[in-house]
């Protein structure tokens, strides 16, 4: 154990500071069989929801310029299932897992947030910027209103670490980012996918049923990279940096810019074992560097 | 990364595609390939035509975005490849087969044929393939069929003889393989279909290919490609 990368966030050791995103990791089963993700700093579960969910009909990818569009309408077992079919293995892993909450009302947010604290969960990260739910046109983090409402009743009921997952495409996400912080938050991770759109030339037609898609994968980068910087001097919170890192170089900006740790998504569908190589990129960097350990750079960037 | 050994383009737009190195795979599986371009940002799911001690082999037509930057792949030059993913054919099978392949659906079928030949020496195997034209390829599937019927333009479905088989691997256009399943069903065959979907992680990770089955939401490329075809008809 080299020490290099280890992290502290919020009281949570985590081995590095390479999380795998919400959505691209399943619940870490099928990576499982490609290489030992317990050389990760942690996974975040595919988005949960209180009740099941069949996902969305039609198309749900389209590939667009350095990225990729999304319309998977959080598809998932609901949280009962999960937690007696699927938490058992994220939890028996030599990892941190964080698991994500979705919801289209208030209600089932509570009660999903509810039930998964109790079960001694390292951390939830509370979705409430999903492009892909048909029901819910606009996301709770969208609206200050509504940011706040979600938060301050989640955190209730929440008695394990709590992180706010923000959307690009909120009215302000620096207002956001401070609702959330007051609302009692104890971290931010920051962004998801960017509502897009695709059509079909050929056919004169939209690509997805759900008319918009989400949007990730390079392309959005440098808008996610200086998000994060703007968030990161406003609040005192953590933040976890994401959209679109490919590679060390990515996660160094994000660390560099405030971040405390990073998810990583898409690039996963690229190299299935980037997460890996990332790693241990980052730790010849630090090497290389004479940096002890990968904390000192955080934030070094004004 | 590996090297490409060639790259031929056939008729109809179709290229066969061989990349070097060593590779193991069930019939019915298939690799992510990329080649590092701006055009191309994901991988491409390719069902598995061929398998040589050195190289593995690609039947794919130049459709889209990504079949194009394919195409344009030369000799010596370097492609991203990953897998084998999926369940590919069952090997556990009875009687006599037979394979029925439209259009790119045609790619899974040579290798099963080649594997069922090898494991399966008992059985006859009918192949019948769909075509617009008359394509190089085809006449190499007479190193493993029993038979080998094509038709070209028309449907290949009206010229397959149901009642000789005790199994069907169908792959191709939704049309055919419902056409298919709706004779086997009638007489009670073991039919296996193999679907495409477009793809990102491949894994089983994203869910970005699920397709509906009669036992609820599959993954195309963990749960699939190959299922059985009373599940998806």
């Amino acid at each position: 154990m080299s020490g290099l990368l280890d992290i502290n966030f919020l009281e949570i050791n985590f081995k590095n500071p390479i999380i795998m995103a919400s959505g691209t990791f399943g619940f870490g089963r099928e990576y499982a069989e490609i290489y030992d993700i317990e050389k990760l700093g942690g996974i975040v579960s595919k988005g949960l929801t209180l009740n099941p969910r069949r996902g969305n009909q039609g198309i749900r990818v389209w590939e667009t310029s350095s990225g990729m569009m999304n319309s998977v309408g959080l598809e998932n077992p609901g949280i009962q299932a999960f937690i007696e079919n699927e938490l058992p293995f994220m939890q028996s892993l030599n990892l941190a897992h964080i698991i994500n909450i979705s919801g289209t009302n208030l209600e089932d947010y509570v009660k999903a947030c509810h039930k998964i604290s109790r079960k001694k969960v390292d951390m939830i990260e509370l979705n409430i910027s999903c492009p892909n739910v048909q029901e819910n046109n606009i996301p709770f983090g969208i609206k200050e209103t509504t940011t706040r409402e979600v938060v301050k009743e989640v955190r209730k009921v929440v008695k394990v670490p709590l992180m706010v997952k923000l959307s690009p495409d909120a009215d302000d996400i620096i207002r956001i980012a401070r609702i959330c912080e007051e609302e009692g938050a104890d971290a931010i991770s920051l962004i998801n996918t960017f509502k897009a759109f695709a059509i079909n030339i050929n056919e004169k037609k939209k690509i997805f049923e759900n008319t918009f898609a989400g949007l990730s994968g390079p392309c959005i980068k440098p808008i996610a990279l200086r998000m994060v910087h703007e968030v990161a001097k406003q609040v005192k919170i953590p933040i976890m940096g994401i959209g679109g890192i490919v590679n060390y170089q990515d996660v160094l900006e994000f660390l560099m810019a405030g971040a405390q740790a990073v998810q990583i998504g898409t690039a996963n569908f690229i190299n299935p074992k980037v997460g890996e190589i990332i790693i241990k990129d980052l730790e010849n960097y630090l090497i290389s560097n004479d940096i002890s350990n990968i904390s000192e750079i955080i934030g070094i960037v004004d | 990364m590996a090297l490409i050994e060639y790259n031929k383009p056939l008729k109809s737009k179709f290229y066969l595609l061989k990349i070097s190195g060593k590779y193991e795979a069930k019939m019915g599986q298939f690799f992510m390939i990329k080649k590092d371009s701006q055009f191309m940002f994901l991988n491409r799911p390719m069902s598995i035509y061929d398998l040589e001690n050195d190289g593995i082999i690609f039947l794919y037509k130049k459709i889209g975005k990504g079949t194009t930057v394919l195409a344009d792949c030369k000799k010596g030059d370097e492609i991203s490849i990953h897998g084998p993913y999926g369940n590919g054919f069952p090997m556990e099978v009875k009687g006599d087969f037979a394979l029925v392949g439209g259009g790119t659906g045609i790619a899974p079928l040579f290798y099963a044929s080649k594997q069922l030949k090898k494991y399966c020496k008992n059985n006859t195997i009918h192949v019948f393939l769909g075509l617009q034209e008359k394509n190089e390829f085809e006449a190499s599937f007479n190193n493993y069929a029993d038979l080998l019927q094509v038709n070209y333009g028309g449907f290949i479905t009206d010229y397959i003889p149901y009642e000789k088989y005790n199994t069907i691997f169908s792959c191709g256009p939704e049309l055919m393989m419902k056409k298919i399943e709706k004779q086997a069903r009638k007489l009670n065959i073991d039919h296996y279909v193999s679907l495409e979907k477009r793809m990102a992680c491949g894994v089983g990770a994203c869910l970005v290919c699920t397709c509906q089955t009669k036992n609820g939401n599959k993954r195309v490329c963990k749960d699939g490609p190959v299922f059985r075809g009373k599940d998806i008809f």
